[in-house]
């Protein structure tokens, strides 16, 4: 395997060639907000929290294969600007009531707001008219929370065809819908998990489960997002 | 010096912020020698008798009530704070913005659900005395200028507190992570 030599943050690294950037700042210790990356699926930047600047420009960390002699800054003061920014959108764009979500706590767009020190958006709340599908007896899903970041398709797309999860709708109209007929067919509390597992947010609900961990013990009560990666790289 | 004004009021809220202020336990007696109460629900007093500092905001308009008394707050209070997500976000009552029309949410209130057992004339209430309920819950910061933002349902009491305190010292604000959640 060529190795590659990437600078992140003024220091330099050592680096398997064709990883991407956003790995291997991990592998070194360093944290890039992701939200529409999930470990293990294909990585297609959609939500831009990610954004590093690479060389010089704006650029996606989960999608820009590292390169050698590259320079990667991921933390200056714009790029947490342009975040928190993103966080907030999507929180003034969907109906996103924290206290009665069974995610809050586990929630990754709920951890980047609580990162960015988010008191309130400044942009207007849009209240959109969204509905829930709760037909199914092991899921439910709630577009109301829906950030639409694909990883519940994605994913399952990718191990084995055919998705549980469908896009219907285009453009601000676009919703994740149940494809109840494989899902009748094939579901049980395990997968039901793993489908609740995969959403970042709480769009997709295991039934008959739910506030089971106190709170206090939830996983972003106490830790913020990202501080579970640790260094463990080597500097050159 | 005087000490400073606090007045307080809970609008489209379920008094859950108030119960999170009185969590400060014993620390409530320093706040009475650090601040003095006028209008609010803690000491009863139920109109303004002087101009305030802090005027601490619980929930959010969802009636032309709320949005006297959040106007009534903005004239006699230099400082505003939106506290818990009612206030900030709408919050519980706000879920009704999303695809109930206000003639469905009182026809379900008084007429459908099935909890209704005696209202055989199919009354809703429509009294003069009533408050106008909107079209429509709105957060504070988007009837009046809200100057500070605390967010939690309830927010902790760690984080009135060390907010208040900090207000009223004049002292940085100093909110750990811990204690600034959402829910």
């Amino acid at each position: 395997m060529s190795k590659i030599l990437i600078t992140i943050n003024g220091k330099e690294y050592s680096a398997e060639a064709g990883k991407m950037v956003l790995e291997v700042a991990k592998e070194v210790g360093i944290y890039i907000p992701t939200l529409c990356h999930y470990e293990g699926i294909k990585a297609q930047g959609s939500c831009r929290i990610c954004t590093c600047l690479i060389d010089g420009r704006k650029m996606t960390a989960c999608t820009t294969p590292a390169s050698h002699r590259m320079v990667v800054e991921t933390n200056t003061e714009e790029l947490e600007k342009i975040r928190a920014t993103i966080v907030e959108l999507l929180f003034a764009e969907g109906n996103h009531f924290c206290p009665a979500c069974e995610r809050s706590g586990n929630c990754e767009l709920q951890a980047l707001a609580y990162r960015y020190k988010m008191m309130v958006p400044q942009f207007p709340y849009n209240f959109p008219s969204r509905d829930l599908d709760a037909t199914n007896p092991k899921i439910m899903i709630d577009h109301n929370r829906c950030i639409l970041c694909k990883r519940c398709i994605r994913r399952k797309k990718e191990k084995d065809n055919p998705s549980w999860f469908v896009f219907k709708g285009r453009g601000h109209k676009t919703q994740i819908n149940i494809d109840h007929e494989l899902i009748d067919k094939e579901f049980d509390d395990k997968l039901a998990q793993e489908a609740m597992d995969t959403c970042p947010v709480g769009a997709i609900i295991r039934k008959e489960k739910g506030f089971d961990v106190p709170i206090g013990s939830r996983k972003y009560d106490k830790d913020p997002i990202g501080s579970d990666i640790k260094k463990q790289g080597v500097i050159l | 010096m005087s000490k400073p004004i606090v007045a307080t009021t809970s609008l489209a809220g379920c008094f859950g912020c108030h119960m999170s202020l009185l969590d400060i336990d014993e620390r409530i007696l320093e706040l009475f020698d650090l601040v003095e109460f006028n209008k609010s629900p803690i000491d009863d007093i139920k109109t303004f008798t002087k101009q305030c500092d802090i005027g601490i905001i619980e929930g959010g308009c969802c009636n032309s009530e709320n949005i006297h008394v959040l106007k009534e707050f903005r004239k006699n209070c230099k400082i505003l704070i939106s506290v818990g997500e009612c206030a900030i976000m709408g919050g519980l009552p706000a879920m009704r913005n999303n695809n109930a029309s206000i003639t469905e949410c009182l026809e379900e209130a008084y007429l459908n659900c099935v909890s209704v057992q005696a209202n055989e004339e199919k009354i809703i209430p429509n009294d003069e005395e009533l408050p106008m309920i909107l079209e429509k819950v709105y957060p504070c910061h988007e009837i009046v200028k809200i100057d500070y933002f605390l967010p939690g349902c309830a927010p902790r009491a760690d984080l009135i507190w060390n907010a208040l305190v900090a207000l009223v010292t004049g002292n940085e604000m100093d909110l750990p992570y811990e204690v600034v959640k959402f829910d």
